[in-house]
């Protein structure tokens, strides 16, 4: 299988799209969630979607296979909030590791199936590393700011135990994504170079921060030069943005991080921005036309799909990026002024 | 993917900093360390952390490309203090957008600030002094964190201070850190240590001008990294001379910038532009820094004097003799000139019908003046001493005139009568008088009992005397008790006057708590002098006096019941387990270094000149309430003028006291060997057998990986098998300090007796600092060849501690009998020990010493109950004498 860093020389590689999206269509219900091994667990489990690796694992098999037939060339595991943090609102702790080694393992099985069969086209398992749902550098509580709900050794021992139940299970990339306090992710690739080291292992990672709106900056406050600079000391894949925006909002972003970086940069936006009932409606054709302009400007390596999107959207951008040349490796000159001043080129 | 060739250092905080080879020169800021800012040391002391992160705003905003943070205080919980700070600025988006500079000499503080900022922080600062393991580990994690590192040149061997010791430390940190620990190179920041020129020591010659060349060196040698430092150090010869200063900073930043320095932490107000440094000044400043001419100090020093001769022309002014004679008098007590006091008062006396008049009229008049400057923070404390000073003289010039028209009964009344006193036990009484002075000023009549006064003598003359305000002080721990005790007697003998409370450890908390509670009457903790004149004039108020006791009583009880209904639940660990979370050293022989020679030595006769350059100058400052640290405060805009005013007499009066050898120094110290047991450490005296010192272990419960301390954990036990040592010492430069004070009283002036005071204090600490450095290097002799100027040593750069009973690492009193018992101090240099346990003479600093590399400052903190009847055991006294002795350190069980 050759290895993804020459492959990202060669194309631009589609990532998939969004499982939960795909998850509500099969509409399963509270008993579906709990399956026979968690029939008379205390609290409601319903929307624990990862706990479907474990209950419904035929169904999570079968999305991925799906987006796999769409032209994806890397999928996500199911493990977007299993880490003990996450898992406490069911009370779940214990869990997070088998979650982790068993969404590992299911999308490490499809993957290999798809790869046997066209051996031109290998396709990839990225182990996907959430935020948890709370803060290391933010205060919930207005009145006390210097209050802080987690800090970075709990986060840290989460991450440690996600990582390495994605590693076990076989994973070929970690996706620490939608970063929205820098220091979480920071905790989170801490918490990887440990389990790297304790199993030998060198997976590559890729990072994917979340702008949260048009001030440009990540929930904690960071613009994304700021972000990029605050996780360079990893090893990293790559570096995007994923998520809380369509692919238009994202474009001003990503060209700061397309100047910045020496390693890839990836993208994976929403199907435009939610309507009044959470929905999202940005079909195939119109998010695959604004993800072209980030092609037209040699902007990134990787692309894909956040909420709201499907193998109809990655379907259009699979066939889309066929058209281009991946964004180029090398480092770019940079001017000596810092980023309130840019002075964009025109390629 | 391609190595890249353009490798800059980039940080960042909510917003990038990217520093390349156009950028400019980056400036740190450093107000918001603790060893950096009084004020800062305070608001923390005092956790009020909004006030400090306004401390931070203003350094943001004068422009602050980097925020330097430092909690390395030995009273402050320095992990604690990092982590609320931090917490608190990353709320502050106008602050956090600059990256943040993490400093301690301690890697637990310096991990729990990287654990709690997202940006791409520096840390200050990690250096090859404990070997390369420790080095490429902290880097190793400092990495893992994803932060910048400054780089120290220093290494197992210590500073480096020449050029070959700075390229050999830097080049071999770099290897290291590139090639082991797989640093990037653009992340390290060398400080190639920045030390002062003109001190008239030859070897300091080439100081600047080897940082200057290392740093060519490093930026030529060592590609993509930086080199920092802070600059003022250079010119610490010059301290008071602003204005060579500015030109030195501005020249060694011209040629160390062209030389590769490109970030540092510079204070731009005292910074001179470059091409407006006068030529001749220029010349001068530039072959001192840059070591061109053998006599280029002298040249220079010459210089100075000229650029500061202006400056001394204006102070023999003499035009104001020519004013009316109000105004000459007024003018004569608010600049402190008694030249001619005796003169203008006879000259009013002569126009007043009754002598008596020129006190109450022109010179309370005048002395009004300077009690609304002094309120209004436009004068300072050594001013007012001074003033009281020419209104003594005056006064003691009228009264034969007074008493001559024998006006017997109304006399000058004086605003109300102030008893003073320092309680049983304490000697200290500087505080004391300088209060009060400023009270006498201020036309209050003051009956000083003096120091070490028993509670039936002070209850006994408030009686006589009729006074209406008692004042209490004391300086160390066990007074404490006597003011409750006092209290307690004024209720039960039915005094209803008012008692103020005052002294290095009395604190609000403690009054409010402990002492008011005993007496039915006003108790008021006073801290400074100015306050006192309020306090004392709100209480003596004919109608309102009553209602503002009241008032200060009811405040008091809120206190208190927000003191002890406060928050933060500390929780504590059993002694039991206290002693299982001990801090475990790995115990080696090479650590271990034996004494060179070993028993009790003695210095009768101390030259006091060898003590005056290790003078730590700004607590003496602190004493007169000048706050700042020596010598940025002798360029204070506030009270610069004022603290240089003071230094200049100081000095003059340091240098009569060295050269008559009007005090004396003697010392006493032993090395011994011993090994420790559990929290004792037994120690083998020559004469005496095994003598016991007890020590007393932290409760608190600590955060993972943090031992509970207690100072027998840096001496190997018993069970080790290796063969330990410990020091201790009793230095006294206080003897005939007390006789001289007297001197300076009977001539009216209390300036000089307070200061002769000051000054014996001073010397006392300066002479601890000078036997440590001589223990170190020759008779214990385990860092032969340290090199520390006299900035480091007060940071405490040294290797090993020299704690004292009654500080924060060993509150406890009752150990100073131990070590005078060994070493026969009394016999041997005459310093005893008051019931209370204070040192006599007052200037006296007695201690332990302990080698061990890892040795440390700490705090004792709270204790448990459990642990006070340990200690009784152990040393064999009844709980109750322990209880009484331990009582402050006692934690509020509930």
């Amino acid at each position: 299988m050759p290895k993804i860093e020459d492959l990202l020389k060669q194309r631009i590689l589609v990532l998939d799209g969004a499982m939960g999206t795909m998850l509500q269509r099969y509409r399963f219900t509270e008993e579906d969630f709990r399956g026979d091994r968690f029939r008379d667990w205390p609290t409601p489990l319903q929307g624990n979607n990862d706990l479907l690796s474990l209950t419904q694992p035929q169904a999570i098999a079968e999305v991925h296979r799906k987006y796999l037939e769409a032209g994806a060339d890397i999928l996500e595991t199911n493990t977007f909030s299993a880490t003990s943090v996450a898992m406490a609102d069911y009370g779940m702790e214990a869990l997070a590791r088998e979650i982790n080694l068993e969404s590992a393992r299911i999308a490490k099985e499809v993957a290999l199936e798809f790869t046997r069969a066209n051996p031109e086209k290998p396709r990839f398992v990225a182990g996907s590393i959430g935020p948890t749902n709370k803060t290391a550098s933010m205060s919930p509580d207005v009145n006390n700011p210097g209050f802080r709900a987690i800090t970075f050794q709990a986060l840290k021992e989460a991450y440690r135990e996600q990582a390495e139940g994605l590693l076990e299970g076989g994973v070929d990339l970690l996706l620490v994504e939608t970063v929205f306090d820098t220091l979480n992710a920071k905790a989170a690739l801490f918490a990887i170079g440990e389990a790297q080291e304790h199993l030998g292992t060198k997976v590559p990672v890729m990072i994917s921060g979340t702008i949260t709106d048009a001030s440009g900056r990540t929930l904690s406050g960071q613009t994304a030069e700021a972000f990029l600079i605050s996780v360079s000391h990893a090893p990293l894949l790559s570096i995007g943005l994923n998520c809380a925006l369509g692919a238009s909002q994202l474009t001003p972003y990503l060209q700061v991080l397309s100047d910045r970086a020496e390693i890839a940069v990836s993208a994976h936006p929403n199907a435009g921005l939610p309507n009044a009932f959470g929905a999202y409606d940005q079909g195939p054709e119109e998010m695959a036309s604004q993800i072209r302009e980030y092609l037209e400007k040699g902007l990134v390596n990787i692309v894909g799909g956040c909420c709201g999107t499907t193998p109809a959207h990655i379907g259009a951008l699979a066939a889309l990026v066929k058209e281009y040349k991946p964004r180029e490796l090398s480092p770019r000159p940079q001017s000596g002024l810092n980023s309130q001043v840019q002075i964009k080129v025109k390629e | 993917m391609k190595e890249p060739e353009l490798r800059y250092l980039k940080l960042s905080g909510l917003e990038p900093l990217v520093i390349t080879p156009e950028s400019n020169f980056v400036n740190v800021g450093e107000r918001t360390n603790v060893a950096g800012s009084r004020r800062f040391l305070r608001l923390i002391k005092e956790q009020d952390f909004e006030q400090a992160l306004d401390i931070a705003r203003e350094q943001v905003e004068g422009g602050a490309q980097i925020l330097d943070v430092n909690m390395d205080d030995g009273l402050i919980d320095g992990v604690d203090a990092m982590v609320r700070f931090l917490n608190l600025l990353m709320a502050e988006p106008d602050i956090a957008r600059i990256p943040v500079m993490i400093d301690s000499s301690r890697w637990e503080i310096i991990e729990a600030g990287l654990q709690v900022v997202q940006g791409k922080c520096v840390v200050n600062s990690i250096s090859l002094k404990e070997g390369e393991e420790t080095f490429l580990w902290q880097a190793r994690q400092i990495r893992r964190y994803g932060a910048a590192v400054i780089v120290m040149a220093f290494d197992e061997k210590g500073q480096a201070d020449t050029y070959e010791r700075r390229v050999e430390i830097a080049a071999r940190s770099y290897r290291l850190l590139t090639e082991q620990a797989s640093f990037p190179p653009e992340d390290l920041i060398f400080d190639l240590n920045i030390f002062p020129v003109a001190t008239g020591i030859p070897e300091h010659r080439r100081n600047a001008v080897d940082f200057i060349e290392a740093t060519r060196w490093v930026r030529q040698h060592l590609p993509h990294c930086s080199v920092s430092g802070g600059v003022s150090n250079v010119s610490f010869s010059f301290r008071g001379n602003t204005g060579v200063r500015e030109a030195m900073h501005s020249a060694f930043l011209y040629h160390a910038i062209r030389a590769g320095m490109n970030m540092g932490i510079v204070n731009p107000s005292l910074l001179e532009v470059y091409d407006d440094i006068p030529a001749d000044l220029l010349e001068r400043v530039e072959d001192v820094l840059l070591d061109r001419r053998e006599d280029a100090t002298e040249r220079l020093l010459d210089f100075a004097e000229t650029v500061q001769g202006e400056h001394k022309k204006r102070q023999v002014d003499d035009s104001w003799r020519e004013l009316p004679l109000q105004e000459r008098i007024t003018r004569a007590l608010v600049k402190g000139i008694d030249q001619y006091i005796e003169a203008d008062v006879e000259e009013a006396r002569r126009g007043a019908s009754r002598t008596i008049e020129v006190i109450e009229g022109p010179l309370m008049e005048g002395m009004n003046v300077v009690g609304d400057l002094f309120g209004s923070g436009k004068m300072f404390l050594p001013q007012v001493v001074k003033s009281a000073r020419v209104m003594k003289r005056a006064v003691a010039y009228l009264t034969p005139f007074i008493e001559e028209e024998n006006l017997s009964g109304p006399g000058a009344r004086p605003a109300g009568k102030v008893l003073m006193a320092t309680v049983k036990g304490d000697v200290h009484d500087i505080g004391k008088n300088i209060v009060s002075v400023v009270l006498a000023c201020n036309n209050y009549q003051i009956v000083d009992l003096g120091v070490m006064v028993p509670p039936e003598k002070i209850l006994e003359a408030a009686r006589e005397q009729q006074v209406d305000i008692i004042g209490l002080s004391g300086l160390i721990t066990p007074s404490l008790d006597e003011m409750v005790f006092l209290a307690r007697e004024m209720q039960r003998q039915g005094f209803r006057i008012p008692l103020l409370i005052g002294g290095a450890t009395t604190s609000k908390a403690h009054t409010a708590v402990k002492i008011d509670p005993q007496y039915h009457s006003a108790v008021v903790h006073v801290n400074d002098a100015s306050r006192a004149v309020t306090v004392v004039g709100d209480l003596l108020q004919q109608e309102r006096g009553e209602a503002y006791a009241g008032s200060v009583k009811a405040e008091y009880a809120v206190f208190r019941d927000k003191f002890l209904a406060r928050g933060r639940q500390k929780s504590y660990l059993s002694l039991e387990e206290a002693r299982k979370n001990r801090l475990r050293l790995p115990w080696r022989e090479a650590d271990l270094a034996v004494p060179r020679e070993l028993g009790i030595r003695q210095i009768d006769a101390m030259d006091l000149q060898t003590l005056v350059p290790f003078i730590d100058w700004s607590p003496f400052f602190r004493t007169w309430d000048l706050h700042g640290r020596y010598p940025d405060i002798l360029d204070d805009a506030v009270v610069g003028e004022q603290a240089r005013s003071l230094y200049g007499d100081a000095r003059q009066m340091l240098a009569e006291i060295t050269g008559k050898g009007l005090l004396q120094a003697r010392a006493v110290f032993g090395l011994f060997p011993a090994r420790s047991l559990e929290d004792d450490i037994v120690v083998t005296s020559p004469d005496q057998g095994e003598v016991i010192f007890r020590t007393l272990r932290q409760q608190s419960q600590k955060r993972e990986g943090v031992p509970n301390l207690a100072l027998s954990d840096f001496i190997a036990p018993v069970d080790s098998g290796l063969q330990d040592y410990i020091g201790c010492f009793c230095v006294t430069a206080g003897l005939g300090a007390d006789a001289l004070a007297r001197q300076y009283e009977d001539q009216l002036d209390d300036y000089g007796s307070i200061m002769v005071k000051a000054l014996a204090d001073r010397l006392a600490e300066a002479f601890a600092e000078y036997l440590h450095r001589e223990v170190r290097v020759r008779h214990w002799g385990y860092v032969p060849d340290e090199h520390l100027d006299n900035e480091a040593l007060i940071r405490e750069a040294y290797k090993g501690i020299r704690p004292a009973p009654g500080y924060p690492a060993c509150p406890d009193h009752l150990e100073k009998r131990t070590i005078w018992d060994l070493l026969q101090v009394e016999e041997r240099i005459g310093v005893t020990l008051t019931e209370s346990l204070a040192m006599w003479p007052a200037a006296s600093v007695s201690g332990y010493y302990f080698a061990h590399p890892q040795a440390r400052y700490f705090g004792l903190g709270k204790i448990c109950r459990d642990q006070v009847a340990d200690y009784a055991n152990r040393k064999g006294i009844p709980l109750p004498e322990a209880e009484k002795w331990l009582g402050p350190n006692l934690a509020e069980e509930g």
